[in-house]
């Protein structure tokens, strides 16, 4: 029997051998290539049109030549991005990445330090930017690119008939939530999204939260602090009575809510236009941006729902040459000029508002303090630290919220924060972070 | 080296052996780099893990290394992983049994003649089943949103209210109607094959016997197809234990399905969200191991008395 069989494993084994010299010697497709001294770098971004804001780069520098090649979104390209710097190779030289996940990229060792060329342009970003992106450090492991300060979209058409005004508390809020659904038991004002991890987090670096930062050489998790609480609890209060919609965003439920006026307002971003133009068209011209709701009018704070940073991995063999590039890409007028108009870039320099950002979005045409507003919001973002497992704390943000908002019990909320923490607490422990406290 | 001739005879077969060899090579081939080697690296990855130290920033703050059995017992004792088994179970209950009694029904009416509409009736109880899971679940994830859905607009004005089919006490039928709606079709092909292959004759004299046709489908054409119906029940658990393109599709329109809703959107968290690819192989080849367990051991149970009836008829 094992004579018989022997060959066969014999066969088997050369097969198996093989395969892993074949998947292991494939090199070839390798970045950076140097020919007579002219460097070519490959840059991933999801962003739309970034080929058009790169093509203004090139011209200009004949010796550093970019090519884009379009990803297709922010959890795409970190899971594509990992397994090429696992893989040895296969990485582009630069990378857009999303704030909350570069602890993430850092601790993987994907992007590089590029405080060298880049600690320079420090000054011209907003201190809760350029935080995300040093991780509170003296490294830099990107330059900012956009940010996302959250605004508050309403129907002005509904809100005149109804005869509401525009909330600027959070108390407000609440009853003109309300108010709205009593009118009409049909209409929402808003919906609490257990879909949307980046959107809580967002109201909750409102309310002052940041639930991670770095002590010395440890980490620490303060997502049930009582920043969050409070806005865990403020939201479940409102499911509870019915205020609020519990059903998530970005489903062809919402858009249609959209359309049709049933879901009056939106707690969005900067970056909503764009949502709003794509998934309800025919209401343009009946929304209005205004400033989030507060929870203290004299001190006004406001959060992000996303934004990114443009890094540099660990595998480019020209990284100088990359930080360069991405210093122009984010600092440089004409670069943040491209960056608005082509790619629908809200950026995160501060030079932006004066020089790029002068004309309100097509879809807010009639709102000429559009950026105003965003720059205000900007101005007022709280510090925010993201640790190095948010893929885990956010998954289980949408896991326990949703049972949550399911049953709609204000007590759930609070208990499902406590989930939260203690899923992000333990995956940390596990891994051997060290946790203070 | 002495150049000792050998035997013509043994010469010829020593070259003959390895002719088999050689035509087996590309299956073999096939099979060691798409089957045997990423099982094997599956199990490799199960018994191994990350190690981080301090902050974990920076290069060399994280190590792979030997885990043991650690990622098992991480995986077995996740308090969401028990329930993730019990609701597909639960989801097997429904889907199985409805799914098959409804194709070996099609197939029976099919078989017995009394549709007049035969191939277009086939054809298109066939169809869904050529509709990519994905697709299904999108197509039906709009029929259940209550303010897309059609449905609910007719049971409107018909004045009923339509109860919300993705609440969290309906979505394990929301789901399983998806998987009935497309797997029925290719079990009633295979079992309505089985039943064309039956020679005619049995029936016509069980028919001059005096039986009714009833009778006919109940006691001579199900028991002869019993071994076709075992196959795809084979099939249809092993696609239960793999169920996740229908929840995983429909996760994201409501507030009932978690990731870990069935035990292969576990692994899939595991691995692509939380980038623990150790713990989703770990969970993985339990998911396996289970597998083979039920299809074999179900084979083991009933198999054999299914083709001895084959063989006595």
């Amino acid at each position: 029997m094992t004579r018989k069989f022997l060959p066969l494993a014999g066969v088997l084994a050369a097969a198996v051998l093989l395969v892993a010299t074949g998947c292991s010697s494939d090199d070839s497709t390798d970045t950076g290539t140097t020919t007579e001294g002219k460097v070519n770098l490959t840059y991933w971004s999801w962003a739309p049109n970034m080929d058009k804001v790169v093509a203004g780069w090139n011209a200009t520098h004949p010796d550093i030549q970019v090519t884009v090649n379009k990803q297709d979104g922010g959890d795409a390209a970190v899971t594509k991005l990992l397994t090429a710097i696992k893989a040895g190779s296969g990485a582009p030289d630069i990378m857009q990445a999303e704030y909350q996940k570069i602890p993430t990229l850092v601790s993987a060792n994907a992007i590089a330090d590029i405080a060298a060329q880049s600690a320079s342009v420090k000054a011209k970003f907003p201190d809760s930017a350029w935080n995300s992106v040093t991780l509170g450090s003296e490294a830099v492991y990107g330059v900012p690119q956009d940010s996302g300060p959250m605004m508050f979209f309403y129907r002005t058409d509904i809100f005149a008939k109804l005869g509401v005004t525009v909330p600027t508390t959070w108390d407000e809020y609440a009853a003109t939530a309300r108010k709205i659904h009593k009118a009409d038991p049909k209409k929402y004002l808003g919906t609490f999204s257990a879909a949307d991890p980046g959107w809580f987090s967002g109201l909750s670096q409102q309310a002052g939260a940041s639930w991670w930062g770095v002590q010395g050489d440890a980490w620490t998790v303060a997502i049930n602090d009582a920043a969050t609480q409070k806005v865990a609890a403020y939201w479940g209060g409102l499911v509870q009575v019915g205020a609020v919609s519990n059903t998530p965003m970005y489903t062809p439920d919402w858009n249609a809510a959209l359309n049709d006026g049933t879901q009056v307002g939106w707690l969005g971003a900067v970056w909503g236009p764009g949502v709003l133009e794509g998934n309800a068209a025919s209401t343009k011209g009946k929304w209005k941006a205004a400033p989030l709701p507060q929870w203290d009018p004299a001190k006004p704070a406001d959060g992000n729902w996303g934004g990114s940073a443009t890094s540099v991995t660990t595998q480019s063999k020209h990284k100088a040459q990359a930080a360069q590039f991405i210093n122009w890409l984010n600092t440089d007028p004409a670069a943040l000029k491209a960056l608005v108009t082509d790619a629908n870039v809200y950026p995160a320099s501060t030079d932006a508002t004066s020089t790029a950002l002068t004309s309100p979005p097509a879809f807010f045409a009639d709102q000429p303090d559009f950026y105003t507003i965003a720059a205000e919001a900007g101005k007022v973002t709280n510090p925010f630290t993201y640790g190095p497992n948010v893929n885990v704390a956010y998954s289980a943000y949408n896991d326990a919220f949703a049972k949550a908002a399911e049953s709609k019990q204000a007590s759930a909320f609070t208990a499902a924060l406590a989930t939260m923490q203690e899923t992000t607490t333990t995956d940390m422990k596990n891994s051997g972070f060290k946790i203070a406290g | 080296m002495t150049m000792t001739p050998f035997p013509s005879t043994t010469r010829r077969r020593g070259k003959r052996a390895g002719v088999p060899y050689s035509f087996l090579a590309p299956a073999l081939i096939l099979f060691a780099a798409f089957l045997a080697a990423p099982i094997g690296y599956a199990g490799y990855l199960s018994l191994r893990r990350i190690k981080v130290s301090g902050l974990g920033l920076g290069a060399g703050s994280r190590v792979e290394k030997w885990a043991g059995l650690s990622n098992y017992t991480r995986s077995l004792s996740d308090p969401e992983f028990l329930p993730s088994v019990q609701r597909v179970a639960l989801y097997g209950l429904i889907v199985v049994p409805v799914m098959l009694g409804l194709a070996l029904l099609m197939a029976l009416l099919l078989d017995a003649g009394r549709t007049r509409v035969g191939v277009f009736a086939r054809t298109s109880i066939f169809l869904p089943y050529a509709v990519p899971a994905v697709i299904a679940s999108l197509l039906w994830g709009f029929l259940y949103l209550p303010r897309i859905s059609p449905f609910v607009d007719v049971l409107q004005s018909l004045g009923v209210t339509s109860p919300d089919v993705l609440s969290s006490s309906w979505v394990l039928y929301a789901v399983a109607n998806i998987a009935i709606w497309g797997g029925t079709g290719f079990n009633m092909i295979v079992l309505y094959t089985a039943l064309r292959a039956i020679p005619s004759d049995l029936s016509e004299a069980a028919r001059i016997d005096g039986a009714s046709d009833r009778q006919i489908a109940l006691r001579i054409k199900v028991p002869i197809v019993l071994p076709s119906l075992v196959m795809t029940f084979v099939f249809s658990l092993i696609a239960t234990l793999q169920v996740f393109a229908e929840p995983m599709t429909l996760r994201p329109l409501t507030n009932t399905i978690s990731w870990t809703w069935s035990p292969l959107m576990k692994v899939y968290r595991d691995a692509f969200i939380r980038n623990d690819i150790y713990s989703a192989a770990a969970t993985s080849v339990v998911i396996a191991l289970a597998t083979f367990a039920l299809s074999f051991g179900f084979l083991k149970l009933i198999g054999a008395r299914a083709f001895n009836q084959e063989d006595a008829s």
